[in-house]
């Protein structure tokens, strides 16, 4: 019975088939959840807006703040005011992810195939969100600079013209790997350890992962947040 | 048992990128407009307000406090001034007391002096007269003494 609690699953997903197209329902599924309750966690602390903050309200007010400076920091003051529901969105997402991967028994729940487990933990998610940073930095350069976005790629010089292009393609990738591998990796060791040593032994090893998780998920809003404010940067 | 499965099937694996990727994608755009108009707005809005509250409480109260400095400043000087003046008229007064009472002091003895010098008259004049009385007696006396010898020889 241990042994089947505490199986692993690697690479199995439950798929819906929706009409020619394939989805990893698991990671909908999860992500739902735990949208949903970060949606009525949020409402429910800015039913009553007041201007001396009270309970719920000032971990919002807190949480915003923090976001904000986060923005501000890595953006800049000009218009870190555009793009902080974004860096804010994407840190809401995959802190909210990666804990509730972390905390909630998903392995309670019988899936006919596949398991429930933090969303992040799919590559299809990851890249999403790397691909959604790409735009937004591609857009933001573009709509703060128009065409003198280009001048970036040969800021210094014209020799790092290769290098910036290929970082075009490396900042996705590592932003998406990132995330996914120290996602798995943590569900993977604690998975393994729980399985070979089902008592106490986990829990530091849980411990560090939510730590781990609530890193990444600084570390991938500071990157998105750094690329934008690297493409809206004014160079003279 | 462990199920390690991660390139070799046709289907999932750990890199089977589908149609989850598009769609995960439009549910994090969605999100993020939900949640801009849930929480980035909405509470931006209230601490953005509080600390333009907050910061012209404080640009009110260091005017305030720059006036109170002002004020306290001359009020200061208004004093040092009304002290000043004080001490002046205290000197003054205390002078003028002292000159007052040495002139009172110069008449007093003035007069104790002549009514001195008046009385020691009165009683030069009277003793003289009382001896001009007495040596007047002492000649009737001796007239008479000399009349009753006379008499009786």
């Amino acid at each position: 019975m241990l042994t089947n609690f505490a199986a692993l699953e690697v690479g199995q997903h439950l798929y819906w088939q929706i009409g020619n197209i394939r989805l990893h329902g698991q990671v909908f599924l999860t992500s739902w959840i735990l949208l949903g309750a970060l949606l009525v966690f949020i409402s429910l602390g800015t039913k009553k807006m007041e201007n001396d903050p009270k309970g719920l309200q000032n971990l919002l007010e807190f949480l915003w703040d923090y976001i904000r400076d986060l923005a501000r920091t890595q953006i800049g003051e000009k218009v870190y005011r555009d793009w902080m529901p974004f860096i804010g969105t994407l840190f809401l997402f995959v802190f909210v992810s990666n804990w509730g991967g972390a905390l909630i028994p998903w392995r309670l729940i019988k899936l006919p195939s596949g398991e429930l487990g933090a969303p992040t933990a799919d590559i299809n998610t990851t890249i999403a969100l790397a691909l959604l940073v790409s735009l937004s930095y591609f857009y933001a350069g573009l709509s703060n600079k128009g065409w003198r976005y280009f001048e970036y790629y040969v800021h210094p010089t014209p020799i790092m013209l290769p290098f910036k292009i290929l970082e075009d393609f490396t900042k996705p990738l590592s932003l998406s790997f990132r995330l996914f591998g120290n996602i798995l990796a943590d569900e993977l060791v604690v998975g393994v350890l729980v399985f070979l040593v089902p008592l106490i032994l986990p829990i530091p090893v849980m411990f560090l992962g939510l730590f781990t998780s609530a890193i990444q998920a600084l570390i991938f809003a500071t990157l998105a947040a750094y690329y934008i404010g690297e493409a809206v940067e004014e160079h003279h | 048992m462990l199920a390690f499965n991660f390139f070799g099937a046709t289907e999932g694996g750990l890199f089977d990128i589908n149609a989850t990727l598009p769609l995960m994608a439009i549910q994090v755009v969605a999100l993020t407009y939900i949640l801009n108009s849930l929480f980035f707005k909405p509470v931006g809005n209230v601490v953005e307000k509080r600390e333009k509250f907050v910061s012209n409480n404080i640009i009110e109260a260091k005017n305030k406090l720059s006036e109170v400095k002002k004020l306290e400043a001359d009020l200061l000087t208004q004093l040092q001034s009304a002290r000043t003046e004080a001490q002046r008229i205290v000197t003054e007064a205390e002078n003028e007391s002292d000159k007052l009472y040495k002139e009172a002091l110069e008449l007093a003895n003035n007069e104790a002096n002549s009514s001195k010098e008046k009385a020691r008259l009165e009683i030069e004049i009277q003793t003289s007269a009382a001896r001009d009385q007495l040596s007047k007696q002492a000649d009737d006396l001796s007239e008479l003494i000399v009349n009753r010898l006379i008499l009786e020889k």
